[in-house]
C-alpha cells in the first residue's frame, strides 16, 4: 500500500502535509509520533474511515496493489474488506463470540452455509490465537472476554473477511503489560500473511513489532526507514530528539 | 504551628460544618416527606372515595310479568318495591316479553340492583325518607338485601343511573385509541429519528428540525386537538368521537416524545460499536440495523411507553375532538364514537348526584391501575432487552 502526496484538512486545519509513504506487503510498518501529529489521521485515510467525518477534505493519492482506492469506482464497502482495521478501545460488537466473527463473512456473502462459518470462525481464532481458550463457549458475549481476548477476537473478526491490509490503531494502549505481549507476539505472526500498519505511542513496541517506522510530526513524514536505522541511526535530529524523548 | 490529629484548634469549625451538613439532610428528608404525603393523601382520598363503588346493594324482588308490565317494566315491581329496586332492573321486560311471549304471566324471584339512593343510604352517604329506611331496615331483616361485588361496573358502560354505570365502553375507547396512537406515532416517530441521528447531515436545515421537534414536544396538548380537528376531521373527514380521530389526534402529540427519546436511546450507542461495524465494511443502514438497533431497543420502547401513558391519560385535545361523549355501549370498531377513561371520569366528576362521586374515585383507580401497569411493562420490557454486554 502506498500513499502519494496526501493532504487532508479538518474544515480550514490542515493536518496532513504531502505524506509519499510506501507500506510493504507483508511487513509491519509501525507510524509513530506525538500525539496530534497525524498518524491516526493517516491510518483512516487508508480504509477511508475518514469518509465518515464530514468536514474532512483529502487531496493525493493512496493505492493498494496499484489500484487508487479513492477512485469513483472503488466502492468504500467493498475496500474495507480489503483493509480490515483494529482499534484502541476493543470494540466487540455485543453479540456472541461465534456471531462477532461470523457476521462479516455472512454480511459480504463469503461465507454462507453453516459448515463454512464454522470453519471460518474456528481458522480465524486460530489464526487470532484465541481458540483455544475460547472454543468451548462460542455462544457467551464477546464483552464478557477479557480486554485482552476482546481485542484478539476484535483481529479475529477483521482476520474473517480475509483482508490484504490490516490497519492497527493502538491496539494495545488499552491493555495490561501481558495483553500486550500476547497481542505483539500475534502481530509478529500475522505478518506472513498480511500487511500490518500499526499506530503506536509506545516506541518499544515498534521496535519489537515492526519492520519499518514511519516518524510523524505537524503532520509531516519526518523519516521512514527499516525499525533497526531509523532507532539506531536517525538521519534526521527531530526524530533522534523524540526517540531519546527530548520532546512529544 | 504543630499539627495535631486530637484536639485542633479546628474542632469548633468542624463541627459547625458538622451540623450543617446534618441540617441540609434534613431539608432534603422533608422535601422526600412533603412529596410523598401529598401523595399518600391523594391516594388515601381517592381510595377513601372510590373503593364503595365496587360494592352494590341488591335486593330480591319478585317479577310479576303481567299485562301492565308488558308496557312498561315498572309495573312487574309490587307498588312498594318501585322506590328500592333500579329502574334499570325492569325496563327491559316488556322487550323481553315481546321477544318471549311465554314469559307473560309468570312471576320470578331474582336479586336486582337497588335503587342509587338505596345503595347510597346503605353505603352512609345519604339521608332517606324515615318511611324508605323503615322499609329497608325490614328487608334487612328479612335478609332479602345484600351487597355483592360489583361486577358490573367492569362489563357495563355508561348510564344516567348511577347504580348501572361502569366502567367499561371507557377502557375499550382508551385502548383503542392507545393502539391508534400507536400504530400511528411509533413507526413514524422511530424512522424520523433514526434518520436525523444516523443519516441526516448536521446542517442548518437539520438543525431547524431539531430545534421545531423539541419545540413541538412543548406544545400545550389543547392546541393538537385543534391541529386534529381541523386535518382530520374537517379536512379528511374521520368520524368526529371516533377512537380513529382520537388516536391520531394524540399520535400527533405523541410523536415528538417518541422522536426526542429515540433520538436519546440512538445517541446513547456508544460510537466505537458503530466504527467497528465500519471497518468490517457495513453500509450504514447494516450499521444501524445490525448494531444500534439492538442496543437502543430498550430505550426506544421506554420511550415509547411513556409518550403513551401520557397519552393516556390525556383529556383536553379528546375535548376539541368530541370524544366527551355519553357512550353506554362499547364501541366495536375506531370509526364509531367512543370516549376514553379521563373523559369518563371528567363527566362523572360534573355530576350533581352523589351516587357518580364514588363512581368518580373508582374510574380514577381504574386509570391509574392502568397506567401503572404500563409502566410496569416498560420496566420489564426494559429488563427483558437490556443487554449486559
Amino acid at each position: 500500500m502506498s500513499a502519494r502526496d496526501l493532504n487532508l484538512w479538518y474544515g480550514d486545519t490542515q493536518a496532513l502535509y504531502d505524506i509519499n509513504l510506501d507500506m510493504y506487503n507483508r511487513e509491519v510498518t509501525a507510524l509513530i509520533g506525538p500525539s496530534g501529529c497525524g498518524k491516526s489521521t493517516f491510518l483512516r485515510c487508508l480504509n477511508r474511515m475518514n469518509d465518515l467525518i464530514p468536514q474532512v477534505r483529502m487531496k493525493g493519492q493512496v493505492s493498494l496493489e496499484g489500484e487508487d482506492i479513492y477512485d469513483s469506482s472503488v466502492d468504500v464497502v467493498q475496500l474495507r474488506t480489503f483493509v480490515g482495521m483494529v482499534f484502541q478501545k476493543p470494540n466487540p460488537f455485543p453479540k456472541s463470540i461465534y456471531e462477532n466473527i461470523a457476521y462479516a463473512p455472512r454480511l459480504h456473502g463469503t461465507g454462507t452455509s453453516r459448515s463454512e462459518l464454522d470453519d471460518l470462525v474456528e481458522s480465524s481464532l486460530k489464526r487470532a490465537g484465541l481458540w483455544n481458550e475460547v472454543a468451548d463457549r462460542l455462544d457467551t458475549a464477546g464483552t464478557e472476554l477479557s480486554g485482552g481476548q476482546q481485542q484478539r477476537l476484535c483481529i479475529a473478526r477483521a482476520i474473517a473477511v480475509n483482508p490484504e491490509v490490516i490497519l492497527m490503531d493502538e491496539p494495545a494502549s488499552a491493555l495490561d503489560p501481558l495483553a500486550t505481549a500476547t497481542v505483539e507476539e500475534l502481530i509478529h505472526e500475522l505478518k506472513d500473511n498480511y500487511t500490518i500498519v500499526i499506530v503506536t505511542h509506545n516506541l518499544q513496541q515498534a521496535a519489537r513489532v515492526a519492520g519499518y517506522t514511519a516518524f510523524f510530526h505537524m503532520g509531516k513524514v519526518i523519516e521512514f526507514n527499516d525499525t533497526d536505522t531509523l532507532f539506531t541511526n536517525p538521519a534526521e535530529q527531530r526524530t533522534e530528539d523524540y526517540i531519546t524523548g527530548r520532546f512529544g | 504551628m504543630e499539627r495535631r490529629l486530637t484536639g485542633s484548634a479546628n474542632n469548633a469549625m468542624i463541627r459547625k460544618r458538622y451540623r450543617r451538613e446534618a441540617r441540609f439532610k434534613a431539608y432534603t428528608i422533608t422535601a422526600l416527606f412533603v412529596a410523598f404525603g401529598i401523595i399518600a393523601a391523594f391516594f388515601t382520598d381517592i381510595i377513601g372515595q372510590g373503593h364503595s363503588a365496587f360494592w352494590r346493594t341488591e335486593v330480591q324482588v319478585t317479577l310479576d310479568y303481567n299485562e301492565r308490565a308488558e308496557r312498561i317494566g315498572r309495573f312487574a315491581l309490587a307498588e312498594d318495591m318501585r322506590e328500592i329496586v333500579s329502574r334499570g332492573a325492569v325496563r327491559s321486560i316488556p322487550l323481553e316479553i315481546r321477544n318471549n311471549p311465554e314469559l307473560a304471566g309468570i312471576q320470578r324471584e331474582i336479586w336486582a340492583p337497588a335503587y342509587s339512593r338505596i345503595d347510597q343510604y346503605r353505603k352512609g352517604n345519604e339521608a332517606l325518607s324515615p318511611e324508605l329506611a323503615a322499609q329497608v331496615e325490614q328487608l334487612e331483616r328479612e335478609g332479602r338485601i345484600r351487597t355483592t361485588f360489583n361486577w358490573a361496573f367492569f362489563t357495563s358502560g355508561d348510564s344516567k343511573l348511577p347504580e348501572l354505570a361502569g366502567i367499561f365502553s371507557a377502557a375499550v375507547g382508551s385502548l383503542m385509541v392507545l393502539a391508534v396512537t400507536l400504530a400511528f406515532a411509533f413507526p413514524i416517530g422511530v424512522m424520523a429519528a433514526i434518520y436525523l441521528e444516523e443519516f441526516a447531515p448536521d446542517n442548518k436545515l437539520t438543525q431547524a428540525i431539531e430545534v421545531n421537534i423539541n419545540n413541538l414536544a412543548a406544545v400545550p396538548s389543547i392546541i393538537f386537538g385543534l391541529l386534529g380537528l381541523a386535518v382530520f376531521i374537517n379536512t379528511f373527514g374521520v368520524p368526529r368521537s371516533s377512537a380513529l380521530v382520537g388516536g391520531l389526534t394524540l399520535g400527533l402529540m405523541t410523536l415528538p416524545i417518541i422522536i426526542i427519546s429515540t433520538r436519546a436511546a440512538l445517541r446513547s450507542v456508544p460510537d466505537p460499536i458503530r466504527l467497528g461495524g465500519f471497518a468490517m465494511g457495513c453500509s450504514r443502514w447494516q450499521v444501524v440495523r445490525d448494531h444500534v438497533m439492538p442496543l437502543s431497543l430498550p430505550g426506544i420502547l421506554t420511550g415509547t411507553i411513556i409518550g403513551l401513558a401520557q397519552a393516556m391519560g390525556e383529556t383536553a385535545p379528546l375535548i376539541i375532538v368530541g370524544m366527551i361523549a355519553y357512550i353506554p355501549e362499547a364501541p366495536s370498531s375506531i370509526f364509531e364514537s367512543a370516549t376514553v377513561l379521563p373523559a369518563q371520569v371528567f363527566t362523572w366528576a360534573s355530576e350533581p348526584r352523589k351516587a357518580f362521586v364514588e363512581k368518580t374515585g373508582a374510574g380514577i383507580m381504574v386509570l391509574l391501575a392502568i397506567l401503572l401497569t404500563l409502566n410496569a411493562t416498560a420496566v420489564l420490557l426494559r429488563r427483558k432487552f437490556e443487554r449486559r454486554w
